[in-house]
Parts: structure tokens; C-alpha cells; sequence
């Protein structure tokens, strides 16, 4: 359905090619923002971050001649950032368990516990400074795997190829990983909102 | 065909789909009907709405330092394009 529609590139690959300076600025301009947001959450550091955005554009920079183009540009380069963190990551957590995530893309996603319906709170309690530290914590406890699915689709709206494509994972893992993801921030700020009830 | 009653099991494999509005009009129609009968399904459509909500009202806070922004077009000798 929406999945399918087709690429469509906001920069010209032709123009980035044949080393337009413009169009590099023009592509810098528009996918900076969320490359940086991006490293910022899955690496939880403003210099990790900075790294990851200077290093995701240089590497662009440097192979774009062998880019043909298949998938969008931003889906490009939200590959080679993907890539670039989860180097760090291994460099940071060289013990971690796998990265990939694809030992856990199997089991069935965990039932919810957290049955309290916190909707109705009001908007001062739902949002505020402690609420943001909350979702940071929930976050950041989500497994790499999980956390850069949630991310690049609930946060900077890739559509479910994109993100497998940025991930270089099937669309059938990111939607069991999202689905945990998603049930597993659920479940945290469940927990985070039920001593806020009345 | 009838389609036997939908379990909580079966909707929480459903959950992310039906959330995004990518289910069947069909399916739709009977996850529905199961929530009318499932309190607990439906606080869990309900926080996992808001949940998902309230990440997207976070996600533009991050800004991009200008500094950061200034280093990365000089690296990329595109400094004359800063724009701000």
C-alpha cells in the first residue's frame, strides 16, 4: 500500500555527482537535523552524536558515486548513520549481547501487565519535565535493536521499508521489533503514570 | 465465514498495525468488537495510542547546536551555504 510508493529523491542524485555544492548543502540542510536527533537517542551523548553526524556525511560524501540510487537518499543516509552507531555502540559495549537483535525476533511479544488507563490525566501531568526524563530512561533501557526500530519509525517517520531498508532487516522484523518496542515503553510509562492516578 | 471471537492474544499481535490504521477494514471491524467486550484490551489500545503520542511531541526538542552545524559544513567545504 503506502509502502509501495515510489522513491522519490528531494535532492537530485545527479546534481550531488557531479559535485553541485548547492545541492550538498541543500541535502545537508534537510537531513542534518534528524541524523544528529537520531545519534543523540540511540547513543544518549551530544559528542557521540556530533561524531556520528559529521562521519555519516563525509562517508556519504565519499561513495556517492557508487550510490545508485535504489533506495531514497534519506534512506541512504540513514543507513550509513545506523551503521556508524552501531559502531559505536560495539566500541562502547564491546560485551553486550548481539546488536542485531534477530536471536529475539522469534518470541512472542511480552504480555501487557500495567492495566491503568492514564489517558485521562491532565495534559500538565502527561507532559511535563519529569515525564521527559521518564521517556529517556524507557528508552534508553530498550535493547539496540529495539531502540533504533522505535526511533526511525515512531520518531522520524520512516515507513516500515525505509526503516528496513536504513536497518538492513526484513519489514517482518521491524514490525515485531516496533510492536515490542512500543509495548515495552507502554509498560514503563505505565508504570510512571499509575502513582500519578488519583 | 464467521471469524471465530478474537482473543487478547490474537489482538496483541494486531496491536501495532491496527494502531497505525494498517489493518483490513475487516479486521478492523472485529479487533473492535473485541474491544467493546476487553476492558483491558482497550486500556492497552489506549496507553499504547498515547504512548506513541506523547514520543512524537518530544522528538523536535533536540536541537542541533549552530556549532556543531558550522563544523560540519566546513568539514564538507559547503561553509559558504551557512544559512545560519
Amino acid at each position: 500500500m503506502t509502502e509501495k510508493a515510489p522513491v522519490k529523491n528531494e535532492v537530485s542524485l545527479e546534481a550531488l555527482k557531479a559535485g553541485d555544492k548547492a545541492e550538498l548543502a541543500r541535502m545537508v540542510e534537510l537531513y542534518s537535523e534528524p541524523i544528529y536527533r537520531l545519534g543523540l537517542k540511540m547513543l544518549g551523548s551530544e559528542q557521540d552524536a556530533e561524531d556520528v553526524l559529521q562521519e555519516t556525511f563525509m562517508k556519504a560524501l565519499r561513495s556517492i558515486q557508487q550510490f545508485e540510487g535504489r533506495s531514497s537518499i534519506s534512506t541512504w543516509l540513514y543507513r550509513i548513520a545506523m551503521n556508524e552507531i552501531f559502531l559505536t555502540l560495539r566500541k562502547k559495549k564491546p560485551m553486550e549481547e548481539s546488536l542485531d537483535g534477530y536471536d529475539s525476533d522469534s518470541e512472542e511479544p511480552e504480555k501487557p501487565k500495567e492495566i491503568i488507563d492514564w489517558c485521562c490525566l491532565p495534559e500538565n501531568e502527561l507532559m511535563n519535565a519529569e515525564v521527559r526524563k521518564t521517556m529517556s530512561q524507557a528508552i534508553e533501557k530498550l535493547s539496540p535493536a529495539l531502540r533504533s526500530v522505535f526511533i526511525l519509525r515512531d520518531m522520524n517517520h520512516l515507513s516500515v521499508k525505509e526503516t528496513a531498508d536504513a536497518l538492513g532487516i526484513s519489514e517482518a522484523a521491524v514490525k515485531t521489533r516496533l510492536l515490542r518496542a512500543r509495548l515495552q515503553l507502554r509498560e514503563d510509562l505505565s508504570v510512571y503514570f499509575s502513582h500519578k492516578m488519583p | 465465514m464467521t471469524h471465530p471471537q478474537r482473543n487478547c492474544q490474537e489482538l496483541l499481535a494486531s496491536l501495532s498495525e491496527y494502531v497505525d490504521g494498517d489493518l483490513s477494514k475487516e479486521l478492523c471491524a472485529e479487533i473492535e468488537r473485541h474491544l467493546e467486550e476487553c476492558h483491558d484490551c482497550q486500556v492497552v489500545v489506549n496507553t499504547l495510542r498515547k504512548t506513541i503520542d506523547l514520543y512524537r511531541q518530544v522528538e523536535l526538542e533536540d536541537e542541533l547546536p549552530k556549532s556543531v552545524m558550522q563544523k560540519l559544513y566546513f568539514r564538507l567545504n559547503i561553509e559558504d551555504y551557512l544559512s545560519r
